[in-house]
């Protein structure tokens, strides 16, 4: 990914060697550029859970989040999300293999992964707001809502990407802008499997604790 | 990686072996706050140590094994980046927390 970067900014001097290498050089300056807004967007989730940390005991006479959790909903969602995360890599290892079909392949099981998760996160949501529990219930359940629903938009806006790329796959197959698009959907991914650990841990977990 | 010929670099990102290595302990490291907090094992601050240092390590298997973090060649700008971030949100996190903890008059 970024040794492509490093190799164009540290020996420019090969750059008339292989002329193709330039335009993997931008793919991978591209793959970077979406690496630092990860991590902008590592920032974003960051303020969040520390809005969420600091209004945990806030509740203003309504019902506190441990009575409502129901942690078979939510540990459903976290291994399915870990097992998604999995066969995104296995696309980007198709992909690598030239194996057009097995990376469309994976991604529509990563996608159907993705979609289920969130139809368990709306279904939860749906659930909590009846029991007396919407955002504008008290201070927690507005930060319960934002974090929560924020990562849930990341997903699927993720989706929606996925779904884009594998029509890009099936008319134009695999090449080079293709596979940096397939790598980077796939960080995506991951990054947001990594954020939901951490809203698992924060959030339910230490909240039925 | 750094050492290899160019299309290698390109092309060998990852293996069946070490994603599956990822996969299989990032069940283990989210098994075990499970079974700690669900059975009552432990409570408290030690709870929440197993409980962040699981996430912790878990966020690390996931930057190795599936982000390729390790493979980086040199300089490594990524992880720069990577790490830049992190203390951007410690900062934000720990100094919100420790702000709001000594701030609660009204």
């Amino acid at each position: 990914m970024a040794n492509s970067v490093n190799r164009a900014i540290a020996e420019p001097a090969r750059h008339d060697e292989h002329h193709h290498e330039e335009h993997h050089d931008l793919e991978g300056l591209r793959m970077m550029g979406f690496w630092i807004f990860l991590i902008t967007d590592c920032i974003l989730f960051g303020t969040l859970f520390a809005t969420y940390v600091v209004l945990s005991g806030s509740y203003a006479g309504g019902p506190a989040g441990a009575e409502l959790f129901e942690m078979p909903g939510i540990i459903a969602e976290t291994f399915i999300l870990l097992t998604s995360s999995f066969t995104s890599g296995l696309a980007v290892l198709s992909m690598n293999r030239g194996d057009r079909k097995g990376l469309i392949g994976w991604l529509i099981v990563t996608v159907l992964l993705g979609a289920a998760f969130i139809t368990l996160e709306v279904t939860e949501f749906m659930t909590l707001v009846h029991e007396g529990a919407s955002i504008s219930t008290s201070a927690f359940w507005s930060a319960f809502y934002t974090l929560v629903g924020t990562h849930g938009l990341h997903v699927s806006i993720g989706l929606v990407w996925m779904i884009a790329i594998m029509i890009q796959l099936g008319r134009h197959g695999i090449n080079s802008v293709t596979r940096r698009k397939v790598n980077i959907v796939s960080l995506y991914w991951h990054f947001l499997d990594v954020v939901w650990i951490f809203v698992f841990t924060i959030v339910y977990m230490m909240g039925v604790m | 990686m750094a050492q290899q010929p160019a299309h290698d670099s390109h092309e060998a990102h990852g293996s069946l072996k070490s994603y599956v290595i990822g996969f299989v302990m990032s069940l283990v490291l989210t098994a075990i706050p499970l079974i700690v907090v669900l059975n009552d094992i432990l409570d408290g601050t030690a709870a929440k140590v197993v409980l962040l240092g699981s996430a912790i390590l878990q966020f690390v298997v996931q930057l190795v094994y599936f982000m390729h973090l390790k493979e980086e060649g040199k300089p490594r700008y990524n992880l720069m980046v990577l790490i830049l971030g992190l203390i951007i949100v410690l900062t934000i996190v720990a100094g919100s927390i420790w702000i709001m903890t000594y701030n609660k008059v009204a």
